[in-house]
This record gives C-alpha cells, sequence and structure tokens, in this order.
C-alpha cells in the first residue's frame, strides 16, 4: 500500500505518494528530479547519496521516503540557500577539492555536517569525519584542503 | 539497491507497536534503519511488514539516573557519543558510540536496533557486557529487563522474542571504563572491539570486566583475563599477563577474507591489553 | 608559463558538479523511459538448462524478458577484442549468454520494466536452471594440465604467449652475473571501483532511423565504431553515443561492455527509450578488473651493484573472456616497462594470458606500468639488500644518466627525455632521506619498526605512435582530433576527441587554445563526448590526453593562427611577412607598429563575411587536426615513504609521503597535482586494503564496499608533492602524462617501506595486500625458519 509523503526540501513543501519501499534517494532523484544527489554503492558504504535531514547529514540510500514524511531535507541544489555558493561549495572550487564530480555532493553535505559540529576541526578530525565517504579521484588531500579553508582555522 | 515490496507501520506507542509485531505476518521493526534497510537493498532481508518505532515519543532519551545511565532505545549513536552525561558517567560507552561506522551513520543508527540485530561486528555489544548493562524490553507478556550477558544468543540472535521491543539500557556509571576497535578496512565493522571496565580503590583493582567484539558470533566476556587482573595493581606489567588470557575466551572464532579468526584472537589480545590500560588510567584518575 | 599554460586556472566545470547538476547517464530522464535489469549468473561456471521467466512476465510493470537467444537472433555481434598479439586464440564472448556462464556476474537474461524496482523483482522471479560445472580461477594455475577449461577450444587456458626482449643477452647475463636476486610474487587483482557505477540509456528515432546511446564510457568514438561494426550494427551515420560526465573510469570504463548493446538494442525492440545503471555489486561484478599477475623474475648484477640482467616470466589472468584491450596491457605496456629508470642490458620478459572463470581483466589505472614498477623495484631492494647497499644509493648508480637521452631500452622503447639524477635528488631532498634514515635507527633501537621506502619509477604514457601500436597487435590507431571552431564573433568552440572523467579538460584545454591564439579563455569552450558534435577521436586512457589530444589542439592551432595572420595582413594590406601575430593581445599588427592592427574578433569577422578576403581564400576559420603522435612519452618519478608498523597489531602506519614526479610541460599545475594525489592513495590502496577475491570454486567474494576496500580519508596523513620538468621533445606542447604516475609509483614505494620496516625480523618479501595478517604470518615464518 502506497503512502502520503510530505516532504519539505530546500525549503519547498510537496507531497508524494510513495511505495514503502522506495528509499529516499530515489524519491529525491526520481520523483524529484533533484539527481544531485548520487548513488555509489548499495551498502551505505560510500555517502555520494549524503543529504541533511533535518539538519543533520545522512546517507539518503539507508532512509526510507515513508520515514522522512514531514522532515526536511536540504540537498546540494539546495544548500546555499538562493543564489551564489555556499561556502563549502566555494572553498570545493578553489581548493580544487573535485575531479569527476561524483562524490562531491554528498563530500559537501558531510564537511558541511563535520564543521557544524566543530567549526575549528583538525586536518586530522576532519579525515576522521570524512570516514563515511569515499573519492577515488582526488585521494582527498585536497578534499580536506578545502575543508580546512571552510573552517574557522583557516581564518585564525 | 531496491527493496522488495513490503507494507508499512508507522506505530504511534510501544504498546501499538507489540499489537503490530503480534498482528502482522513477518514483521520487522525498524528505527534508524542501519541494520534492516542495508539488509533490504541486497534483498538479504525481505520481510512482509516494516513496523517504524522511530516516531513513538520519549524514547530517545539519555539521562543519568542515580549510579545508572538510562538510555533510551531510540538514542543515535551520534547522540550517545555527543552526550556530556555519557561522557563523564561511562567514557567507554562514549567512545563505542563514536566508534560506529560513520558520522552520517551514527546519525541515523540507534542503540536500540543496534542490540537488537547483535551484528557479530557491531561495537555495542561487547561494552554492554563489560560495562553491565540490563537491557529493557516490552513484549506481549509486559515490561523485563535482561542482563547484557544473558542477552545476546549467537551470531544476529538475542533472547528477545518476535513481538518485543527493547525500550531501554541501563549502565551502571563507570569512570574506569574504555573501548578500542580495530576497524575493518572496508565496512568499519569492528574486526576485534575491546571493551574494558576496571574499578580501583586502594591501588587494587577491585573489579574488571573486558568485552570482546568482532571475534566471535558475538560479543563474550574474557573472564579469565578479568579475574586475573582483580586484586593488584592495575600496573602494566599485571595488565599485560592478564591480556594474555584474553583468547581463553575466544575458542570459536570467526574469520573473514581479512582477517582469519586465529588473527583476530590476536588482536583481542593487544586491544584488550590496551583497552584495560585506559580503563585503568581512568579508574584512577 | 604564459599567459594561461603553466598556471593554476580554477577548474571550469566545477560550478556544475559542486551544485549538483552534474550530467551523468543515471541523471537522464527521458519520456516514457524504461528501465532494463540483467539477470546474472551466481555461478562461475554452469551450464543453463532452461530459463523460465513466466513469473517475471506476469509482474505488473513488467515489458518484456530477452535470454541470449533472443539477441543473437536479432542481430547483435559478439564483443570483439581491439588488440591481439600473433597467435592470439580469442574465445567468442556474447552480449548475453546462451548455454553456458563463464564468471560470477556474466549476463544471462535482461528484464525491461517500468520502474527500476520492479526490474529488480522480475530478476529475481526469473527461475535458471543451471548445471553447476568445476572452476579455474588462479592464473597461473590455469595452466595445469588438470585445470578445467574455460573455452574448449583454446587448449590449456593459454591465450596467448608473448615475449621481448633479448632472451640471448639476457641469458649471458645471468651466466656471467655475481649475484642474482629471485623473487615470486603476486600483483593482485583489482577492483577500478569508479564512484560512478557504469550505466547506459538509449532512444531509437524510429522515423529517423537514428539511435542515441548515452554510455559511461571514457571513449565514446571507438564504443560507436563497436556498435556499429561488431556488436549492433546500426550504421555509424545513424548513431550517436554521448558520454557526458562520468564519474571516473580509471580505465574501467574504456571497454565496450554488454549493457552497452543490450540497452540500445532493446530500446529499439520495444520502442521506447531504455536505460540501466549498475548498482555497485553489478559494477564490482562486471566492470573489468585489473592487474592479477603471477611472476617470477630474477635480477643478474655485479658485485658493485652493476645491473646486467632481468628475466621476468608472467601469467596474466585475463578473466573468462578478453577484454577490449586486454592482451595489450601485460604485453606492451608491461614487458616494454621492465628496465625501469636503469640500464640493465639483458632484458627477457616472456608472458602467458591466461582464461579463468572470473571477470575479465583489462586496463586499470596504470595499466602494465604499475605491476612492472612493483617488480623491478621489489628486485632493486633485495639487490640492495643483498649487497648491504643503501637502496637509493643502489638505484642512483644503475639509473640511466641524463646524456643518454633519448635512451633505447632492451625491452623495443625509446625514452625520450628525463633526468633521473635530479628526480631522485629532489625527492631525497624533500623528504630529508638521511634524516628519515637516522630517525629509522633510532626508532628501531627503541624497538619500533620503522621503514623507509624509495622507488623510482618509469611511465610510457600518450599513446601511441599508430603504426608501432598496429604493428603491436592493436586494431585501432591512437591519434587524436581536436577540432578549432572559431565563430564570426571571435568566440572559440573546441572540439576534442579526448574525454574528461575527472581529468579537467574543460579548463586545461581551454587554457591551451587561449594561449596558442592568444584570446581570454572565457571566450573558449571545450565540448568532448558526443560523436554526434565531435570529429571522431580515441578518448582518454593511457594519460593520453595533454599529451595527444592537447597536441592536436596546437595543431590546429597553428592552422587557425596560419589563416588569421594572412587575412589579418590582407586587411592591414601590409606583405605577410611584414605583420605579427600577438599572442598576448589576440592581434595581427604590423611588425614595430603595435596600433596598426587587427583584433582576431575582427579577423574572425572578416573570415566568414567574407568580403575582403586574400585572393583564393576560403571563407571560415575552422580547423582540424588529426594529431598522431611520434612516440609514447615517458614520466618519471621518485617517491619516498616513511611507515611505522605496529610491533603489536602490525597495523601499518603512513608517517610521510614525498612525490617527486617529472611529467613534462604542466599546463595546469594544480590539476596535475591533483592528478598525482589520487594516482598515489589509489596506489596506496593496492598496497594496504584492495584485494578483489575469487575463492577456489569461483565465488566472488568482494562483491561490495563492505568487502573491497578503497582507501578513506585517513589512509595517509597527506601527500607532499614535488615535481621538475624535462620537456618531451616527442610533441608541441612539452608534456607527459599525468594520471597514471602517482599509482605507478606508490604501490611499489609503500610495499619498499613496509618491507624496509620488516627486514630486521627477516622478511623479506609479504604479497599484497600488506595487511596487518599477512605481515604478522611473514614475521611468524621468519621467526619459526
Amino acid at each position: 500500500m502506497n503512502h502520503s509523503v510530505q516532504i519539505t526540501v530546500n525549503g519547498e513543501s510537496s507531497q508524494h505518494d510513495v511505495e514503502p519501499r522506495m528509499l529516499l534517494c530515489h524519491l529525491l532523484r526520481d520523483s524529484m528530479g533533484l539527481t544531485g544527489t548520487n548513488i555509489g554503492c548499495d551498502t551505505s558504504q560510500c555517502g555520494s547519496c549524503t543529504v541533511m535531514l533535518d539538519g543533520k547529514a545522512v546517507k539518503s540510500c539507508t532512509v526510507l521516503a515513508v520515514q522522512a514524511d514531514g522532515c526536511e531535507v536540504t540537498t546540494i541544489e539546495g544548500l546555499a540557500g538562493g543564489d551564489g555558493l555556499h561556502p563549502m561549495q566555494q572553498a570545493f572550487w578553489d581548493n580544487h577539492g573535485l575531479q569527476c564530480g561524483f562524490c562531491t555532493p554528498g563530500m559537501i553535505i558531510t564537511a558541511v555536517e563535520i564543521l557544524n559540529r566543530k567549526p575549528d576541526a583538525s586536518e586530522g578530525e576532519i579525515r576522521h569525519g570524512l570516514e563515511g565517504n569515499i573519492c577515488r579521484c582526488t585521494g582527498y588531500e585536497n578534499i580536506v584542503k578545502s575543508v580546512v579553508a571552510a573552517g574557522s582555522r583557516a581564518s585564525d | 539497491m531496491f527493496p522488495a515490496s513490503f507494507d508499512y507501520h508507522s506505530a504511534s506507542s510501544v504498546a501499538e507497536a507489540i499489537e503490530m509485531l503480534q498482528k502482522l505476518p513477518d514483521a520487522q521493526l525498524v528505527a534508524g534503519g542501519h541494520s534492516l534497510i542495508p539488509a533490504m537493498k541486497l534483498r538479504a532481508a525481505q520481510p512482509a511488514n516494516v513496523v517504524d518505532i522511530a516516531r513513538i515519543p520519549g524514547l530517545d532519551g539519555i539521562e543519568r539516573d542515580g549510579d545508572d545511565l538510562v538510555i533510551g532505545a531510540l538514542a543515535t549513536h551520534a547522540a550517545v557519543a555527543d552526550s556530556a552525561a555519557v561522557q563523564g558517567a561511562c567514557p567507554g560507552l562514549a567512545e563505542a558510540a563514536a566508534a560506529i561506522g560513520d558520522i552520517q551513520v551514527r546519525n541515523r543508527g540507534t542503540i536500540g536496533g543496534s542490540l537488537a540485530h547483535a551484528d557479530p561486528g557491531a561495537d555495542y555489544p561487547a561494552t554492554m557486557l563489560a560495562f553491565g548493562a540490563e537491557i529493557t524490553a516490552v513484549g506481549p507478556g509486559g515490561e523485563r529487563t535482561v542482563a547484557a550477558a544473558d542477552f545476546f544468543v549467537d551470531l544476529f540472535q538475542t533472547v528477545l522474542d518476535e513481538a518485543d521491543v527493547i525500550t531501554s539500557v541501563r549502565i551502571p556509571a563507570a569512570a574506569g571504563t574504555a573501548y578500542l576497535k580495530h576497524p575493518h578496512p572496508a565496512s568499519s565493522y569492528a574486526v576485534v572491539g575491546a571493551a574494558a571496565r576496571i574499578a580501583v580503590s586502594g591501588g587494587e583493582v577491585t573489579a574488571c570486566a573486558l568485552g570482546i567484539g568482532g571475534v566471535a558470533g558475538k560479543a563474550v566476556l574474557a573472564d579469565a583475563a578479568a579475574s586475573a587482573l582483580i586484586g593488584g595493581a592495575a600496573s602494566d606489567e599485571r595488565i599485560a599477563a592478564a591480556s594474555a588470557r584474553i583468547g581463553e575466551a575466544l575458542d570459536e572464532p570467526l574469520g573473514d577474507l581479512y582477517a582469519s579468526g586465529a588473527f583476530r584472537v590476536h588482536l583481542a589480545g593487544v586491544y584488550g591489553k590496551r583497552a584495560l590500560q585506559i580503563a585503568a588510567t581512568r579508574a584512577a584518575g | 608559463m604564459g599567459r594561461y599554460v603553466g598556471t593554476s586556472v580554477k577548474r571550469r566545470e566545477d560550478p556544475r558538479f559542486i551544485q549538483g547538476k552534474g550530467r551523468y547517464v543515471a541523471n537522464l530522464s527521458l519520456p516514457g523511459m524504461t528501465h532494463v535489469a540483467v539477470k546474472r549468473s551466481p555461478y562461475a561456471h554452469a551450464r543453463i538448462r532452461g530459463i523460465d521467466a513466466s513469473a517475471a512476465l506476469e509482474m505488473e510493470g513488467v515489458l518484456r524478458v530477452f535470454t541470449g537467444q533472443d539477441f543473437k537472433d536479432g542481430g547483435c555481434g559478439s564483443l570483439p577484442c581491439g588488440w591481439l598479439v600473433p597467435d592470439t586464440q580469442v574465445p567468442d564472448r556474447p552480449i548475453v549468454v546462451i548455454d553456458r556462464v563463464r564468471h560470477v556476474g556474466d549476463s544471462v537474461a535482461v528484464v525491461v520494466a517500468e520502474n527500476p524496482y520492479v526490474a529488480a523483482d522480475a530478476i529475481e522471479a526469473i527461475d535458471v536452471d543451471y548445471e553447476p560445472l568445476p572452476v579455474t580461477v588462479d592464473a597461473r594455475g590455469a595452466t595445469d594440465e588438470d585445470a578445467v577449461q574455460v573455452h574448449e577450444e583454446i587448449e590449456g587456458n593459454v591465450s596467448y604467449t608473448w615475449g621481448l626482449g633479448d632472451e640471448e643477452a639476457c641469458r649471458k647475463a645471468f651466466a656471467e652475473a655475481d649475484e642474482v636476486v629471485e623473487l615470486e610474487l603476486v600483483n593482485q587483482r583489482l577492483i577500478p571501483t569508479a564512484m560512478e557505477p557504469r550505466a547506459a540509456a538509449a532512444q531509437w528515432d524510429a522515423a529517423a532511423e537514428e539511435m542515441t546511446v548515452w554510455t559511461t564510457s571514457q571513449n565514446p568514438h571507438p564504443i560507436r565504431l563497436l556498435l556499429s561494426a561488431f556488436t549492433l550494427g546500426i550504421p555509424e551515420s545513424r548513431l550517436r553515443v554521448i558520454s557526458p560526465d562520468v564519474g571516473g573510469g580509471f580505465g574501467s570504463k574504456i571497454f565496450h561492455y554488454p549493457e552497452e548493446v543490450i540497452v540500445p538494442w532493446v530500446a529499439r525492440e520495444i520502442g521506447r527509450p531504455a536505460k540501466w545503471v549498475a548498482t555497485r555489486t553489478e559494477s564490482q561484478q562486471t566492470d573489468s578488473h585489473g592487474r592479477d599477475h603471477v611472476s617470477v623474475a630474477r635480477l643478474a648484477m655485479k658485485s658493485d651493484g652493476t645491473f646486467t640482467g632481468l628475466d621476468v616470466e608472467t601469467w596474466a589472468n585475463q578473466g573468462a573472456y578478453l577484454s577490449t584491450f586486454a592482451p595489450l596491457i601485460p604485453t606492451a605496456l608491461y614487458i616494454t616497462l621492465l628496465s625501469g629508470n636503469y640500464r640493465i642490458p639483458g632484458i627477457y620478459g616472456k608472458v602467458y594470458g591466461t582464461l579463468t572463470h572470473t571477470v575479465p581483466v583489462d586496463a586499470y589505472r596504470g595499466a602494465g606500468r604499475p605491476e612492472a614498477a612493483y617488480l623491478v623495484e621489489r628486485l632493486v631492494d633485495l639487490a640492495a639488500a643483498r649487497l648491504g647497499r643503501d637502496p637509493l644509493d643502489l638505484r642512483r648508480q644503475n639509473l640511466i644518466p641524463k646524456e643518454d637521452f633519448p635512451y633505447q631500452t632492451p625491452v623495443a622503447f625509446l625514452y625520450d627525455s628525463g633526468d633521473y639524477e635530479k628526480l631522485m635528488g629532489t625527492a631525497a631532498e624533500r623528504a630529508d632521506y638521511a634524516g628519515m634514515r637516522a630517525a629509522q635507527k633510532q626508532a628501531r633501537a627503541a624497538g619500533g619498526l620503522r621503514g623507509v621506502g624509495v622507488v623510482c619509477c618509469i611511465e610510457a604514457s600518450g599513446p601511441a605512435p599508430s603504426a608501432v601500436a598496429g604493428s603491436l597487435g592493436s586494431a585501432v590507431g591512437f591519434w587524436e582530433s581536436g577540432e578549432i571552431r572559431v565563430h564570426p564573433t571571435g568566440q572559440v568552440s573546441v572540439f576534442t576527441g579526448s574525454h574528461s572523467h575527472g581529468q579537467g579538460h574543460e579548463t586545461t584545454f581551454a587554457q591551451v587554445v587561449a594561449e596558442e591564439l592568444g584570446v581570454p579563455i572565457e571566450s573558449v569552450e571545450v565540448v568532448h563526448g558526443d560523436t554526434g558534435r565531435v570529429n571522431f577521436g580515441m578518448g582518454t586512457y593511457g594519460s593520453r590526453s595533454a599529451c595527444v589530444g592537447g597536441s592536436s589542439l596546437v595543431r590546429s592551432a597553428e592552422k587557425v593562427r596560419a589563416k588569421v595572420l594572412r587575412i589579418g595582413a590582407h586587411l592591414l594590406e601590409a606583405a605577410e611577412e611584414d605583420v605579427v601575430y600577438d599572442q598576448d593581445e589576440g592581434r595581427v599588427h604590423v611588425k614595430g607598429a603595435p596600433d596598426r592592427g587587427k583584433a582576431f574578433g575582427e579577423i574572425a569577422f572578416a573570415a566568414y563575411t567574407a568580403h575582403n578576403l586574400p585572393e583564393g581564400m576560403e571563407p571560415g576559420l575552422n580547423f582540424v587536426s588529426f594529431y598522431d603522435p611520434s612516440n609514447f612519452t615517458f614520466p618519471a618519478s621518485s617517491h619516498i615513504c616513511e611507515v611505522d608498523i605496529c610491533p603489536e597489531t602490525y597495523e601499518v602506519g603512513i608517517r610521510r609521503y614525498v612525490a617527486v614526479d617529472d611529467v613534462g610541460k604542466v599546463i595546469n599545475p594544480m590539476i596535475v597535482e591533483g592528478q598525482i594525489q589520487g594516482g598515489v592513495v589509489q596506489g596506496v590502496g593496492q598496497a594496504l586494503t584492495e584485494a578483489g577475491v575469487y575463492s577456489d570454486d569461483g565465488d566472488f567474494m568482494t562483491p561490495t564496499l563492505l568487502e573491497y576496500a578503497p582507501p578513506r580519508a585517513d589512509l595517509l596523513p597527506g601527500i607532499e608533492v614535488d615535481r621538475i620538468e624535462t620537456p618531451s621533445p616527442h610533441n608541441p606542447l612539452g608534456v607527459k602524462g599525468a594520471g597514471e604516475m602517482g599509482t605507478i609509483a606508490a604501490t611499489a614505494v609503500v610495499a619498499n617501506a613496509v618491507l624496509d620496516a620488516l627486514a630486521p625480523l627477516g622478511v623479506t618479501h609479504v604479497d599484497m595486500p600488506l595487511t596487518p595478517e599477512r605481515i604478522r604470518n611473514a614475521v611468524e615464518a621468519a621467526r619459526g625458519a
């Protein structure tokens, strides 16, 4: 039996009739056309699909869409909250924190979570904080550099 | 990647959840979903009904109750790891919570879900054993509280009945606790997880427990090692000597591609020793 | 350094990626699109006795189920192999098998459904009656007398045997050697694991009889060629292949895969667009894997440390079928690199390409070259240990001296340029190698297991002179096309046959063209990945884009400049020899009179109005070049790595990693550094964490990211990158490939560091990945010995 899901994504509320088995990542991608949230694995390992669910980074491949009923979701498309770039997006651009771009949306959302939790996170803490996101291109070096640059330590 | 079909039911109370579990055929509980949903995506689990308890109010508390910590089943790993109450009362538990998966997983996964799933590579079970936790569940016959030592039965198996819902976990406060793990490089599950609890009085170890996860089908207590430490100083030498006996508790180790059972036993000796050292320092502190 | 070339221009492709607007194949949604799923074999080897799809076909939302026979009857040809060394026996590789599966994941049936959930349900509902058969999985074991035959017609499971070098000189070197070190090693199977799983989509326009295929490919033109000539049979003129944004490839997306045929065939058959997106498990199961060698190698030397001979015998696992370029990798990209950076007069290498019940093995980042580097660099360390020499010092003694370039190796390659002494010296200085060794002494004295690894590595990049490739077995050429289309306003569109799947071509090639033409980079757009827009091109792999693709653009820019100059002179009423093309300003002006000039845009406009062109000149300003390189380029690297191994747990911790590379001239240092860093971490992954594993029964043990471990962010503490530049004389940009050097060096240097740490315990070899347990087992064995 399908369920009705009311969800606020990037500030806009909408209603969806979903099969219980539909994953949040598929609701976002297929029903709402928000394809910035990528799917890179099927075991909750890679972090490509990371979005903010009620302000916390989660892997949207491991959340049923029905579980997000009544929740607020922020995807990469809405991270900046309007025109322009979120400081983390800008930092990734400035520091060559991406190559193929596939892991990037999830990486940026996770990076925002890391700094939300600890604005002055050290390089080591950032490396550890990225443990749930796999990037195969960059060797993480410039991702870490980007997050450091976006953190409060950079302005010390 | 695409779970098989099922019907979804959101429970608004524990009683309703129990009723659903009793009534609905082939029903599974879901809360954070970080044990069940991955299995469903690989179609290793195909329940006909899923009962969601995530919206039941009042089950996610983390409180100090006298000499105990009481943690609601829906408390996420992140909430436990970040809790000042947990960090203060039982640092080893906060360490275990912080060692689970990754931040995204910790933001969703719950302590109740982890315990009910009883994955041999999970981080919590060893701490529950070592720290003397009691797990409270409610079922058709009412509420019951089970000591952690009696709770875990085998690989993915607990004493819970099909219609039981874990509601809370009670853990005695203990400054002398620590948790260390060697994570699998791919899954980040514990290849070995060691949870140590030590109490020291007058320079002597008066109580000690060591839980080892990741090695056998379920987490186990290394009793011989723990007993060997009691009744003397928590010196590095005595801890090392006691740790040499950790393997006695691990007579049926499981292995995988990454680490054989024998190697896990070896690692357990090292990680157990280190966890005991940290716990001893904290106990003395 | 020019205005653009040599500078770290921020990437122009990034705004879409960081805002979630990447155009990956999986994102494609077309009206009426159907979803394709593939039923795959759970067995490594089995006979199919029957397929019952009746339950699947009854499911709501299931449109069709197709089997191998349907594809065969429907005109699909088998997947071809595009590189055949002499006497290669090529097994038939159907798009979907008919009666026999030969590896876990082999395609058995195809479902078309209204959505991917239903498609997955239907896959599960198809009942296949298998008769499991015995298997062979091991690269060398496949050649055993009693090994199971993978294909009846290919006796002994040896698809080809290939040797290269001077066998006589090699034999002599060993006969006269003072010292010989010997090593048997496994270069384990790896799974490329690009973060974007493979995907394909297709739309058939029945009225126009035109097919559009979207595929996650590194080379859409060769895929169109193969689809047209071998597998799908639609003429190239009616077949458009688009590889939009592709989420990493690392070689695995070079090859022609069954799904690229299945999806367009289905779309035409059912008259609706179709899409297939691999799950991660499918990708790990069916993407071509990398490496998987077993080798026996010997190095001969004089007592003073001079290398004199190298003898290598390798069994290269090719899997159940020959993937598109499979035989190239362990032959012309492996044996040819066995000279390393050293003078070794007598080299002979021989390889057996063997067939097993495993997924095909083909190019994976480095492709043959990391296998060679690992083997050579391990042998050199063993040699140093035998002679009691410092490994860096022994390398230095045997390096090919700067003045010997171009250097002809005994294994076919002519190294273009290099300064290995300076390269290694820079690395040693940057790492404070002497300080590291002193610290190692202290650490050892304190009971620690500290190791320092040093390597000097070579790569052949930028394939390849087409005639040479042809003589070595290639069925195609390895030139590249580059078109510069100057529009009437002076805006520039650049069309390259290279393909970016992370490398940043939209930036790098804009830099090159803006520099060459003297126009603002903002006025240059780069188009790639679409056979409907771009001239035939060969795509991106083998670190060839800048060397070959970039050079083709330089050639086209030269042609543009020449015409602009002529038109400019004409408009200025000056003789051609009296005007200059000012590349800083993008103007043509009279020599000595910069004010008397015409801007690039004015001249472009004039070229299109054609009101006043030189006598006989055609209008327009549009040039294509097909650049065929005269040689490979030969990047080199010297990396140094410092590790600590925990004496209790045997966990390896990397303390420092210093990478000094020579990739010739650099167009965009930021991008090149990024390539090196990413390459290094992939190489470290092979050394420490990654292994694609089949059980003896052919079960695939590493199908998800729960078992297969690509490095995470905390595997290294950071990478210190530096470089020297010896320009390649073989291309107009002076560039050498940068995409694979990091990977080639990293595996070897980490292995050397770990084994250096273990040397005091008597351990001389551990096969990768160097997991704590493998290290402990080696230590225990050495203790017991």
